[in-house]
Protein backbone atom coordinates (compact mmCIF):
# COMPACT_ATOMS: atom_id res chain seq x y z
CA UNK A 1 0.00 0.00 0.00
CA UNK A 2 1.40 3.58 -0.95
CA UNK A 3 -0.33 6.32 0.64
CA UNK A 4 -1.40 9.21 -1.87
CA UNK A 5 0.20 12.53 -1.34
CA UNK A 6 -2.10 14.83 -0.08
CA UNK A 7 -3.96 16.49 -3.58
CA UNK A 8 -4.38 20.36 -3.51
CA UNK A 9 -6.45 19.62 -6.84
CA UNK A 10 -10.39 19.78 -7.09
CA UNK A 11 -11.45 15.98 -6.88
CA UNK A 12 -14.21 16.90 -8.73
CA UNK A 13 -15.38 18.93 -11.55
CA UNK A 14 -14.94 22.25 -10.71
CA UNK A 15 -17.71 24.34 -12.77
CA UNK A 16 -16.14 27.03 -14.99
CA UNK A 17 -18.09 30.19 -14.03
CA UNK A 18 -19.56 32.22 -16.66
CA UNK A 19 -17.50 34.81 -15.96
CA UNK A 20 -14.72 33.24 -16.77
CA UNK A 21 -15.87 31.60 -20.04
CA UNK A 22 -16.76 34.95 -21.19
CA UNK A 23 -13.51 35.92 -20.22
CA UNK A 24 -11.80 33.12 -22.11
CA UNK A 25 -14.19 33.89 -25.33
CA UNK A 26 -12.62 37.83 -25.07
CA UNK A 27 -9.34 36.49 -24.30
CA UNK A 28 -9.32 34.47 -27.41
CA UNK A 29 -10.20 38.10 -29.45
CA UNK A 30 -7.88 40.04 -27.99
CA UNK A 31 -5.51 37.90 -28.98
CA UNK A 32 -6.34 37.01 -32.56
CA UNK A 33 -6.61 40.99 -33.43
CA UNK A 34 -3.34 41.56 -31.58
CA UNK A 35 -1.54 39.06 -33.06
CA UNK A 36 -2.64 40.03 -37.15
CA UNK A 37 -2.11 43.69 -35.92
CA UNK A 38 1.77 43.22 -35.02
CA UNK A 39 1.74 41.39 -38.45
CA UNK A 40 2.05 44.09 -41.06
CA UNK A 41 2.90 41.17 -43.68
CA UNK A 42 -0.93 40.52 -43.27
CA UNK A 43 -2.71 43.60 -42.94
CA UNK A 44 -1.26 45.73 -45.49
CA UNK A 45 -2.31 43.64 -49.02
CA UNK A 46 -5.60 43.53 -46.95
CA UNK A 47 -6.31 47.13 -46.63
CA UNK A 48 -4.07 48.77 -49.69
CA UNK A 49 -5.02 46.97 -52.50
CA UNK A 50 -8.61 48.25 -52.78
CA UNK A 51 -8.03 51.50 -51.58
CA UNK A 52 -4.96 52.28 -54.25
CA UNK A 53 -7.39 51.25 -57.03
CA UNK A 54 -10.14 53.40 -55.47
CA UNK A 55 -7.18 56.33 -55.96
CA UNK A 56 -6.21 55.13 -59.14
CA UNK A 57 -9.32 54.66 -60.54
CA UNK A 58 -11.81 56.91 -58.44
CA UNK A 59 -10.05 59.69 -57.98
CA UNK A 60 -6.78 59.80 -60.40
CA UNK A 61 -8.53 59.06 -63.72
CA UNK A 62 -11.92 59.70 -62.94
CA UNK A 63 -12.17 63.40 -64.31
CA UNK A 64 -14.85 64.49 -62.11
CA UNK A 65 -17.48 62.15 -63.06
CA UNK A 66 -19.28 61.98 -59.85
CA UNK A 67 -21.42 58.54 -60.57
CA UNK A 68 -18.25 57.03 -61.59
CA UNK A 69 -16.58 57.43 -58.25
CA UNK A 70 -19.72 56.62 -56.58
CA UNK A 71 -20.21 53.47 -58.30
CA UNK A 72 -16.71 52.99 -58.05
CA UNK A 73 -16.72 53.24 -54.02
CA UNK A 74 -19.55 50.66 -53.97
CA UNK A 75 -17.31 48.30 -56.34
CA UNK A 76 -14.01 48.82 -54.49
CA UNK A 77 -15.59 48.39 -51.15
CA UNK A 78 -16.86 45.09 -51.81
CA UNK A 79 -13.75 44.29 -53.17
CA UNK A 80 -12.38 45.32 -50.05
CA UNK A 81 -14.42 43.53 -47.60
CA UNK A 82 -14.33 40.15 -49.30
CA UNK A 83 -10.26 40.48 -48.59
CA UNK A 84 -10.35 39.89 -45.06
CA UNK A 85 -12.43 37.27 -44.82
CA UNK A 86 -11.21 35.22 -47.67
CA UNK A 87 -7.92 35.53 -46.10
CA UNK A 88 -7.70 35.99 -42.40
CA UNK A 89 -9.82 33.49 -42.62
CA UNK A 90 -8.65 31.21 -45.47
CA UNK A 91 -4.75 31.52 -45.22
CA UNK A 92 -4.64 31.70 -40.88
CA UNK A 93 -6.96 28.31 -40.90
CA UNK A 94 -4.92 26.91 -43.81
CA UNK A 95 -1.63 27.53 -41.89
CA UNK A 96 -2.88 27.07 -38.42
CA UNK A 97 -4.02 23.53 -39.45
CA UNK A 98 -0.46 22.99 -41.10
CA UNK A 99 1.26 24.25 -38.38
CA UNK A 100 -0.95 22.18 -35.61
CA UNK A 101 -1.71 24.91 -33.63
CA UNK A 102 -5.88 24.03 -34.42
CA UNK A 103 -5.03 20.56 -32.98
CA UNK A 104 -3.47 21.97 -29.91
CA UNK A 105 -6.77 24.24 -29.34
CA UNK A 106 -9.11 21.59 -30.13
CA UNK A 107 -7.01 19.68 -27.60
CA UNK A 108 -7.46 22.37 -24.85
CA UNK A 109 -10.38 23.38 -23.09
CA UNK A 110 -11.32 26.27 -25.06
CA UNK A 111 -14.71 27.11 -25.05
CA UNK A 112 -17.17 26.18 -28.12
CA UNK A 113 -16.54 28.10 -31.18
CA UNK A 114 -14.07 31.20 -29.41
CA UNK A 115 -11.40 30.10 -32.01
CA UNK A 116 -13.83 31.05 -35.22
CA UNK A 117 -15.52 34.07 -33.30
CA UNK A 118 -11.59 35.74 -32.44
CA UNK A 119 -11.23 34.91 -36.12
CA UNK A 120 -14.49 36.82 -37.26
CA UNK A 121 -14.14 39.56 -34.99
CA UNK A 122 -10.69 40.37 -36.36
CA UNK A 123 -12.42 39.76 -40.22
CA UNK A 124 -14.85 42.18 -39.27
CA UNK A 125 -12.89 44.96 -38.08
CA UNK A 126 -10.28 44.80 -40.73
CA UNK A 127 -13.45 44.87 -43.04
CA UNK A 128 -14.75 48.15 -41.27
CA UNK A 129 -11.23 49.64 -41.45
CA UNK A 130 -10.87 49.13 -45.16
CA UNK A 131 -14.70 50.60 -45.65
CA UNK A 132 -13.47 53.53 -43.17
CA UNK A 133 -10.81 54.30 -45.49
CA UNK A 134 -12.75 53.75 -49.00
CA UNK A 135 -15.31 56.97 -47.37
CA UNK A 136 -12.60 58.84 -46.71
CA UNK A 137 -10.99 58.58 -49.77
CA UNK A 138 -14.61 59.06 -51.41
CA UNK A 139 -16.13 61.82 -49.57
CA UNK A 140 -12.46 64.01 -49.22
CA UNK A 141 -10.83 62.91 -52.45
CA UNK A 142 -13.52 62.34 -54.94
CA UNK A 143 -15.65 64.35 -53.50
CA UNK A 144 -19.16 61.65 -53.29
CA UNK A 145 -21.80 63.13 -51.23
CA UNK A 146 -23.24 60.71 -48.73
CA UNK A 147 -25.49 61.06 -46.35
CA UNK A 148 -25.23 59.65 -42.31
CA UNK A 149 -26.95 57.03 -43.06
CA UNK A 150 -25.64 56.01 -46.13
CA UNK A 151 -21.99 56.19 -44.47
CA UNK A 152 -23.73 54.34 -41.65
CA UNK A 153 -25.33 51.84 -44.72
CA UNK A 154 -22.13 51.31 -45.81
CA UNK A 155 -20.21 50.22 -42.46
CA UNK A 156 -22.80 48.32 -41.85
CA UNK A 157 -22.63 46.07 -44.64
CA UNK A 158 -18.66 46.29 -44.69
CA UNK A 159 -18.62 44.58 -41.07
CA UNK A 160 -21.45 42.04 -41.82
CA UNK A 161 -20.78 41.52 -45.16
CA UNK A 162 -17.47 39.75 -44.74
CA UNK A 163 -19.00 37.58 -42.99
CA UNK A 164 -19.94 34.94 -46.11
CA UNK A 165 -16.44 35.28 -46.72
CA UNK A 166 -15.64 34.13 -43.52
CA UNK A 167 -17.17 31.33 -44.08
CA UNK A 168 -15.54 30.63 -47.77
CA UNK A 169 -12.49 31.45 -46.31
CA UNK A 170 -12.75 28.87 -43.52
CA UNK A 171 -14.14 26.11 -46.45
CA UNK A 172 -10.96 27.18 -48.53
CA UNK A 173 -9.02 26.82 -45.68
CA UNK A 174 -10.30 23.22 -44.73
CA UNK A 175 -9.12 22.30 -48.26
CA UNK A 176 -5.43 23.28 -48.58
CA UNK A 177 -2.94 23.81 -46.36
CA UNK A 178 -0.01 25.50 -45.09
CA UNK A 179 1.91 28.30 -47.44
CA UNK A 180 0.55 27.89 -50.65
CA UNK A 181 -2.63 28.91 -49.08
CA UNK A 182 -1.86 32.88 -50.40
CA UNK A 183 -1.58 32.03 -53.61
CA UNK A 184 -4.25 29.54 -54.16
CA UNK A 185 -6.67 31.84 -52.42
CA UNK A 186 -5.88 34.81 -55.10
CA UNK A 187 -7.08 32.14 -57.76
CA UNK A 188 -10.50 32.22 -56.04
CA UNK A 189 -11.32 35.88 -55.27
CA UNK A 190 -9.44 37.88 -58.19
CA UNK A 191 -11.77 35.72 -61.02
CA UNK A 192 -14.33 35.78 -58.54
CA UNK A 193 -14.09 39.81 -57.96
CA UNK A 194 -13.57 40.22 -61.86
CA UNK A 195 -16.54 38.16 -63.11
CA UNK A 196 -19.15 39.73 -60.47
CA UNK A 197 -18.22 43.39 -62.07
CA UNK A 198 -15.78 44.50 -58.92
CA UNK A 199 -12.81 45.93 -61.16
CA UNK A 200 -15.23 46.85 -64.67
CA UNK A 201 -19.26 47.40 -64.01
CA UNK A 202 -21.13 44.11 -65.68
CA UNK A 203 -22.54 46.73 -68.05
CA UNK A 204 -19.01 46.07 -69.93
CA UNK A 205 -18.35 42.72 -69.74
CA UNK A 206 -19.34 40.06 -72.48
CA UNK A 207 -22.63 38.95 -72.29
CA UNK A 208 -22.13 35.52 -70.50
CA UNK A 209 -20.14 37.10 -67.54
CA UNK A 210 -23.17 39.31 -66.92
CA UNK A 211 -25.84 36.44 -67.12
CA UNK A 212 -23.27 34.39 -64.54
CA UNK A 213 -22.96 36.91 -62.39
CA UNK A 214 -25.49 36.31 -59.59
CA UNK A 215 -23.85 32.69 -58.71
CA UNK A 216 -20.82 34.62 -57.35
CA UNK A 217 -21.28 35.84 -53.63
CA UNK A 218 -19.17 38.80 -54.10
CA UNK A 219 -22.11 39.95 -56.70
CA UNK A 220 -24.60 40.20 -53.94
CA UNK A 221 -22.03 41.87 -51.84
CA UNK A 222 -22.01 44.42 -54.43
CA UNK A 223 -25.33 44.76 -54.98
CA UNK A 224 -25.48 45.87 -51.58
CA UNK A 225 -22.94 48.03 -51.50
CA UNK A 226 -24.36 49.98 -54.10
CA UNK A 227 -27.58 50.52 -52.27
CA UNK A 228 -25.80 51.67 -49.52
CA UNK A 229 -24.50 54.45 -51.35
CA UNK A 230 -27.57 55.33 -53.18
CA UNK A 231 -27.15 53.71 -56.58
CA UNK A 232 -29.34 50.44 -57.17
CA UNK A 233 -32.53 52.08 -56.05
CA UNK A 234 -34.74 50.02 -58.41
CA UNK A 235 -34.87 47.25 -56.37
CA UNK A 236 -34.97 46.24 -52.88
CA UNK A 237 -31.40 44.88 -51.29
CA UNK A 238 -32.99 42.27 -48.95
CA UNK A 239 -32.80 39.10 -50.91
CA UNK A 240 -29.11 39.73 -51.65
CA UNK A 241 -28.98 39.75 -48.62
CA UNK A 242 -30.28 36.49 -47.97
CA UNK A 243 -28.44 35.04 -50.68
CA UNK A 244 -25.11 36.15 -49.08
CA UNK A 245 -26.87 34.47 -45.52
CA UNK A 246 -27.34 31.40 -48.00
CA UNK A 247 -24.11 31.13 -49.01
CA UNK A 248 -22.58 31.36 -45.18
CA UNK A 249 -24.53 29.36 -44.05
CA UNK A 250 -23.62 26.63 -46.65
CA UNK A 251 -19.94 26.95 -46.44
CA UNK A 252 -19.92 27.26 -42.31
CA UNK A 253 -21.44 23.82 -42.63
CA UNK A 254 -19.08 22.29 -45.22
CA UNK A 255 -16.38 23.75 -43.42
CA UNK A 256 -17.23 22.44 -39.87
CA UNK A 257 -18.18 19.10 -41.45
CA UNK A 258 -14.76 18.58 -43.42
CA UNK A 259 -13.05 20.38 -39.69
CA UNK A 260 -14.55 17.52 -37.90
CA UNK A 261 -14.13 14.84 -40.51
CA UNK A 262 -10.49 15.75 -40.88
CA UNK A 263 -9.30 18.43 -38.40
CA UNK B 1 0.83 2.17 -7.20
CA UNK B 2 -2.61 1.42 -5.17
CA UNK B 3 -5.10 -0.18 -7.07
CA UNK B 4 -8.13 1.81 -5.45
CA UNK B 5 -6.63 4.85 -6.85
CA UNK B 6 -8.87 6.61 -9.07
CA UNK B 7 -8.44 6.42 -12.69
CA UNK B 8 -7.61 9.66 -14.48
CA UNK B 9 -7.36 8.06 -17.74
CA UNK B 10 -8.28 4.91 -19.23
CA UNK B 11 -8.57 3.19 -22.89
CA UNK B 12 -10.60 0.19 -22.85
CA UNK B 13 -9.73 -2.51 -25.87
CA UNK B 14 -9.68 0.39 -28.09
CA UNK B 15 -9.39 -0.02 -31.92
CA UNK B 16 -9.27 3.03 -34.60
CA UNK B 17 -8.61 2.86 -38.11
CA UNK B 18 -7.75 5.98 -40.65
CA UNK B 19 -9.30 3.85 -43.71
CA UNK B 20 -7.41 0.72 -44.46
CA UNK B 21 -4.57 1.71 -41.80
CA UNK B 22 -5.24 0.02 -38.54
CA UNK B 23 -3.93 2.41 -35.53
CA UNK B 24 -5.07 0.56 -32.82
CA UNK B 25 -5.84 -2.37 -32.39
CA UNK B 26 -7.66 -3.44 -29.47
CA UNK B 27 -5.00 -1.52 -26.89
CA UNK B 28 -5.85 -0.77 -22.92
CA UNK B 29 -4.08 1.55 -21.32
CA UNK B 30 -5.24 2.63 -17.62
CA UNK B 31 -3.45 5.91 -15.87
CA UNK B 32 -4.51 6.71 -12.09
CA UNK B 33 -3.88 9.66 -10.01
CA UNK B 34 -0.30 10.86 -9.31
CA UNK B 35 1.91 8.69 -11.44
CA UNK B 36 3.64 8.84 -14.32
CA UNK B 37 3.32 6.41 -17.24
CA UNK B 38 5.85 6.47 -19.98
CA UNK B 39 4.38 5.68 -23.48
CA UNK B 40 7.48 3.80 -25.59
CA UNK B 41 7.13 2.43 -29.07
CA UNK B 42 8.55 2.90 -32.67
CA UNK B 43 6.84 5.15 -34.67
CA UNK B 44 3.85 3.91 -36.18
CA UNK B 45 2.83 1.86 -33.03
CA UNK B 46 0.30 3.75 -32.28
CA UNK B 47 1.24 6.34 -29.52
CA UNK B 48 -0.08 9.35 -31.08
CA UNK B 49 -3.52 8.14 -31.98
CA UNK B 50 -3.65 7.09 -28.33
CA UNK B 51 -2.97 10.41 -27.25
CA UNK B 52 -5.10 11.77 -29.76
CA UNK B 53 -8.29 9.61 -28.57
CA UNK B 54 -7.49 10.84 -25.29
CA UNK B 55 -7.59 14.35 -26.17
CA UNK B 56 -10.66 13.94 -27.80
CA UNK B 57 -9.27 14.97 -31.15
CA UNK B 58 -11.11 11.43 -32.27
CA UNK B 59 -13.52 9.03 -31.62
CA UNK B 60 -12.34 5.53 -31.59
CA UNK B 61 -14.03 3.41 -33.78
CA UNK B 62 -14.34 0.66 -30.74
CA UNK B 63 -13.66 0.24 -27.53
CA UNK B 64 -14.17 2.68 -24.38
CA UNK B 65 -11.96 5.99 -24.18
CA UNK B 66 -12.75 8.11 -20.89
CA UNK B 67 -10.89 11.20 -19.46
CA UNK B 68 -12.21 11.36 -15.65
CA UNK B 69 -14.70 8.61 -16.27
CA UNK B 70 -16.17 11.00 -19.18
CA UNK B 71 -16.22 11.63 -22.92
CA UNK B 72 -12.86 13.62 -23.39
CA UNK B 73 -14.86 15.33 -26.06
CA UNK B 74 -16.40 17.16 -23.23
CA UNK B 75 -15.40 20.14 -22.49
CA UNK B 76 -15.61 19.29 -18.28
CA UNK B 77 -13.39 16.41 -19.05
CA UNK B 78 -10.87 18.88 -21.12
CA UNK B 79 -10.33 21.48 -18.21
CA UNK B 80 -8.73 19.10 -15.88
CA UNK B 81 -5.76 18.54 -18.42
CA UNK B 82 -2.96 20.26 -20.15
CA UNK B 83 -1.52 19.49 -23.17
CA UNK B 84 1.76 19.76 -25.00
CA UNK B 85 2.03 18.19 -28.34
CA UNK B 86 5.06 17.26 -30.12
CA UNK B 87 4.31 19.95 -33.08
CA UNK B 88 2.41 23.45 -32.54
CA UNK B 89 3.67 26.56 -34.46
CA UNK B 90 2.13 28.79 -31.72
CA UNK B 91 1.29 32.44 -32.94
CA UNK B 92 4.98 34.02 -33.73
CA UNK B 93 3.83 37.93 -32.89
CA UNK B 94 2.58 37.21 -29.35
CA UNK B 95 4.57 37.94 -26.62
CA UNK B 96 5.17 34.94 -24.19
CA UNK B 97 2.93 36.26 -21.18
CA UNK B 98 0.25 36.21 -23.18
CA UNK B 99 0.41 32.91 -24.49
CA UNK B 100 0.15 32.18 -21.37
CA UNK B 101 -2.72 34.67 -20.56
CA UNK B 102 -5.13 33.62 -23.28
CA UNK B 103 -4.49 29.72 -22.43
CA UNK B 104 -5.16 29.97 -18.72
CA UNK B 105 -8.14 31.61 -19.33
CA UNK B 106 -9.54 28.82 -20.84
CA UNK B 107 -9.24 27.25 -17.07
CA UNK B 108 -11.56 27.47 -14.23
CA UNK B 109 -8.80 28.14 -11.92
CA UNK B 110 -5.59 28.53 -13.33
CA UNK B 111 -2.22 29.37 -11.43
CA UNK B 112 -0.60 32.75 -11.97
CA UNK B 113 1.16 33.75 -14.85
CA UNK B 114 4.30 34.29 -12.03
CA UNK B 115 3.76 30.97 -10.97
CA UNK B 116 3.61 29.41 -14.23
CA UNK B 117 6.49 31.47 -15.88
CA UNK B 118 8.34 29.75 -12.38
CA UNK B 119 7.25 25.80 -12.91
CA UNK B 120 8.91 26.11 -16.45
CA UNK B 121 11.92 28.56 -15.87
CA UNK B 122 10.70 31.01 -18.43
CA UNK B 123 10.09 34.05 -16.05
CA UNK B 124 12.96 36.22 -18.00
CA UNK B 125 11.07 35.52 -21.47
CA UNK B 126 7.79 36.33 -20.48
CA UNK B 127 7.97 39.70 -22.52
CA UNK B 128 9.39 38.40 -25.43
CA UNK B 129 7.60 37.63 -28.54
CA UNK B 130 7.11 33.57 -29.62
CA UNK B 131 9.12 33.80 -32.55
CA UNK B 132 11.96 35.44 -31.23
CA UNK B 133 12.94 32.52 -29.09
CA UNK B 134 15.17 29.68 -29.53
CA UNK B 135 13.83 25.88 -30.32
CA UNK B 136 14.31 24.99 -26.72
CA UNK B 137 13.39 28.27 -25.03
CA UNK B 138 9.53 27.47 -27.18
CA UNK B 139 9.85 23.84 -25.97
CA UNK B 140 9.67 25.59 -22.21
CA UNK B 141 6.80 28.10 -23.09
CA UNK B 142 4.94 25.39 -24.58
CA UNK B 143 5.64 23.31 -21.54
CA UNK B 144 4.65 26.13 -19.01
CA UNK B 145 1.05 26.22 -21.60
CA UNK B 146 0.41 22.55 -20.36
CA UNK B 147 0.87 22.88 -16.53
CA UNK B 148 -0.90 26.74 -16.56
CA UNK B 149 -4.22 25.78 -15.88
CA UNK B 150 -3.53 23.62 -13.04
CA UNK B 151 -4.20 20.21 -14.53
CA UNK B 152 -5.10 17.24 -12.94
CA UNK B 153 -3.30 15.14 -16.03
CA UNK B 154 -0.90 16.37 -18.31
CA UNK B 155 0.12 15.19 -21.78
CA UNK B 156 3.66 15.57 -22.50
CA UNK B 157 4.25 14.04 -26.10
CA UNK B 158 8.24 13.91 -26.75
CA UNK B 159 8.85 17.23 -24.56
CA UNK B 160 12.50 17.09 -24.39
CA UNK B 161 13.57 17.07 -27.85
CA UNK B 162 15.54 20.26 -29.19
CA UNK B 163 16.47 20.84 -25.09
CA UNK B 164 19.66 20.46 -24.17
CA UNK B 165 20.86 18.49 -21.05
CA UNK B 166 20.62 20.96 -18.64
CA UNK B 167 16.90 22.29 -19.82
CA UNK B 168 16.06 18.88 -19.68
CA UNK B 169 17.11 18.00 -16.04
CA UNK B 170 15.33 21.06 -15.65
CA UNK B 171 11.98 20.03 -17.32
CA UNK B 172 12.49 16.53 -15.36
CA UNK B 173 12.98 18.73 -12.21
CA UNK B 174 9.58 20.67 -12.43
CA UNK B 175 7.65 17.21 -13.81
CA UNK B 176 8.77 15.66 -10.35
CA UNK B 177 7.35 18.54 -8.55
CA UNK B 178 4.39 18.19 -10.14
CA UNK B 179 3.85 14.47 -9.66
CA UNK B 180 4.34 15.33 -6.15
CA UNK B 181 1.34 17.99 -6.03
CA UNK B 182 -0.84 14.78 -7.08
CA UNK B 183 -0.58 15.54 -10.92
CA UNK B 184 -0.73 12.07 -13.40
CA UNK B 185 1.68 12.25 -16.52
CA UNK B 186 1.37 10.57 -19.50
CA UNK B 187 4.31 11.04 -21.25
CA UNK B 188 5.24 9.93 -24.77
CA UNK B 189 9.21 9.75 -25.62
CA UNK B 190 12.16 8.29 -27.71
CA UNK B 191 14.49 9.11 -24.98
CA UNK B 192 15.07 5.72 -22.61
CA UNK B 193 16.78 7.65 -19.81
CA UNK B 194 13.80 10.01 -19.63
CA UNK B 195 11.50 7.07 -18.81
CA UNK B 196 14.26 5.25 -16.69
CA UNK B 197 14.74 8.69 -14.69
CA UNK B 198 10.75 9.79 -14.51
CA UNK B 199 8.28 6.85 -15.30
CA UNK B 200 6.23 4.74 -12.40
CA UNK B 201 5.52 2.10 -15.09
CA UNK B 202 6.70 2.05 -18.66
CA UNK B 203 3.73 1.01 -21.52
CA UNK B 204 5.23 -0.41 -24.42
CA UNK B 205 3.26 -0.49 -27.96
CA UNK B 206 4.28 -2.01 -31.22
CA UNK B 207 1.44 -2.57 -33.62
CA UNK B 208 -1.15 -0.54 -32.54
CA UNK B 209 -1.33 -3.15 -29.38
CA UNK B 210 0.35 -2.75 -25.66
CA UNK B 211 2.88 -5.48 -26.01
CA UNK B 212 4.01 -4.51 -22.22
CA UNK B 213 2.83 -2.32 -19.16
CA UNK B 214 4.96 -2.22 -15.99
CA UNK B 215 7.53 -0.98 -14.12
CA UNK B 216 10.50 0.05 -15.61
CA UNK B 217 12.48 -2.74 -13.69
CA UNK B 218 9.87 -5.18 -14.56
CA UNK B 219 10.32 -4.43 -18.44
CA UNK B 220 14.18 -5.30 -18.20
CA UNK B 221 13.34 -8.16 -16.35
CA UNK B 222 11.26 -9.43 -18.87
CA UNK B 223 14.20 -9.31 -21.35
CA UNK B 224 16.22 -10.52 -19.67
CA UNK B 225 19.14 -10.30 -22.01
CA UNK B 226 22.58 -10.03 -21.21
CA UNK B 227 25.34 -8.62 -23.10
CA UNK B 228 28.78 -10.37 -23.14
CA UNK B 229 31.84 -8.73 -24.81
CA UNK B 230 35.61 -10.89 -25.24
CA UNK B 231 38.16 -11.28 -27.60
CA UNK B 232 37.69 -14.21 -29.40
CA UNK B 233 38.37 -15.94 -32.63
CA UNK B 234 35.39 -17.34 -32.82
CA UNK B 235 33.46 -16.62 -36.22
CA UNK B 236 30.24 -14.40 -35.08
CA UNK B 237 27.97 -15.74 -37.56
CA UNK B 238 28.30 -19.09 -35.88
CA UNK B 239 27.41 -17.72 -32.62
CA UNK B 240 24.97 -16.06 -33.49
CA UNK B 241 23.22 -19.39 -34.05
CA UNK B 242 23.93 -20.59 -30.63
CA UNK B 243 20.66 -21.47 -28.14
CA UNK B 244 19.48 -18.40 -26.38
CA UNK B 245 21.53 -16.08 -28.37
CA UNK B 246 19.48 -13.40 -30.49
CA UNK B 247 22.22 -11.56 -31.83
CA UNK B 248 26.33 -11.87 -32.49
CA UNK B 249 28.09 -9.04 -34.20
CA UNK B 250 31.92 -8.12 -34.12
CA UNK B 251 32.91 -4.45 -33.28
CA UNK B 252 36.15 -2.92 -32.68
CA UNK B 253 37.81 -6.20 -32.54
CA UNK B 254 35.78 -7.58 -30.19
CA UNK B 255 32.83 -9.75 -30.45
CA UNK B 256 29.54 -8.57 -29.16
CA UNK B 257 26.95 -11.44 -27.63
CA UNK B 258 23.24 -10.88 -26.92
CA UNK B 259 21.51 -13.89 -25.12
CA UNK B 260 19.33 -14.82 -22.76
CA UNK B 261 21.22 -16.98 -20.86
CA UNK B 262 24.42 -15.80 -20.11
CA UNK B 263 25.99 -18.78 -18.16
CA UNK B 264 25.01 -21.11 -20.89
CA UNK B 265 26.49 -19.05 -23.71
CA UNK B 266 30.14 -18.12 -21.52
CA UNK B 267 30.12 -21.74 -21.12
CA UNK B 268 29.97 -22.59 -24.35
CA UNK B 269 32.12 -19.65 -25.35
CA UNK B 270 35.11 -20.80 -23.20
CA UNK B 271 35.02 -24.76 -24.24
CA UNK B 272 34.99 -23.42 -27.87
CA UNK B 273 37.67 -20.87 -27.57
CA UNK B 274 40.66 -22.11 -24.35
CA UNK B 275 42.32 -18.18 -25.69
CA UNK B 276 39.27 -16.17 -25.09
CA UNK B 277 40.19 -13.00 -23.13
CA UNK B 278 38.74 -9.71 -21.62
CA UNK B 279 35.53 -11.30 -21.27
CA UNK B 280 33.01 -8.86 -19.44
CA UNK B 281 28.70 -9.40 -19.10
CA UNK B 282 26.22 -6.84 -18.91
CA UNK B 283 23.01 -6.34 -17.95
CA UNK B 284 20.81 -4.98 -20.82
CA UNK B 285 19.79 -1.55 -20.92
CA UNK B 286 16.09 -0.32 -20.98
CA UNK B 287 16.98 0.32 -24.92
CA UNK B 288 18.27 -3.04 -25.44
CA UNK B 289 14.56 -4.86 -23.73
CA UNK B 290 12.25 -2.10 -25.49
CA UNK B 291 14.30 -3.28 -28.99
CA UNK B 292 14.34 -7.31 -28.26
CA UNK B 293 10.37 -6.09 -27.45
CA UNK B 294 9.18 -4.33 -30.47
CA UNK B 295 11.48 -7.11 -32.37
CA UNK B 296 9.46 -9.72 -30.55
CA UNK B 297 6.28 -8.07 -31.78
CA UNK B 298 7.04 -7.62 -35.46
CA UNK B 299 7.89 -11.83 -35.90
CA UNK B 300 4.99 -12.86 -34.21
CA UNK B 301 2.98 -10.29 -36.20
CA UNK B 302 4.78 -11.30 -39.46
CA UNK B 303 4.09 -14.68 -38.42
CA UNK B 304 0.70 -14.22 -37.80
CA UNK B 305 0.59 -12.79 -41.76
CA UNK B 306 2.38 -15.56 -43.11
CA UNK B 307 -0.24 -18.18 -41.58
CA UNK B 308 -3.13 -15.70 -43.18
CA UNK B 309 -1.24 -15.95 -46.57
Amino acid sequence: MEDILPIHLPATDLPMPRRRVLGAYLAEIRSECLRYLRAPAFILPMTLFSTVFYLMFGVLINHGNADAARYLLASYSAFGIIGPGLFGFGVSLAIERDGGLLTLKRALPMPPGAYLLGKMTMAMIAAAVVTVLLLLIGTLLAHVALSWSQIAAMLAVGSLGVLPFCALGMFLGTLIRGQGAPGLLNLVYLPMAFLSGLWLPLPMLPQVVRQFAPIWPSYHLNQLTLAAVGMNNHAAPWPHALVLAGFALAFLSLAARRLRRYG
Amino acid sequence: MNHSTPLVARLATVSKHYGKLCALDGADLQLRRGELLALLGPNGAGKTTAISLLLGLHRADRGTVELFGQDPQRLQARRRIGVMLQHAELPATLRVGELLQLTASYYPAPRSLAESAGLAGIGDLLRRPYARLSGGQQRRVQFALALCGKPELLFLDEPTVGMDIEARQKLWAAIRQLLAEGCSVLLTTHYLEEAEALADRVCVMAGGRVIHEGTVDALRARVALKRIRCISSLDETVVAHWPAVSEAKRSQGRLLVTTAEAEATVQRLLRADADLRELEVHRAGLADAFVELTREADQSAAAAQREVA
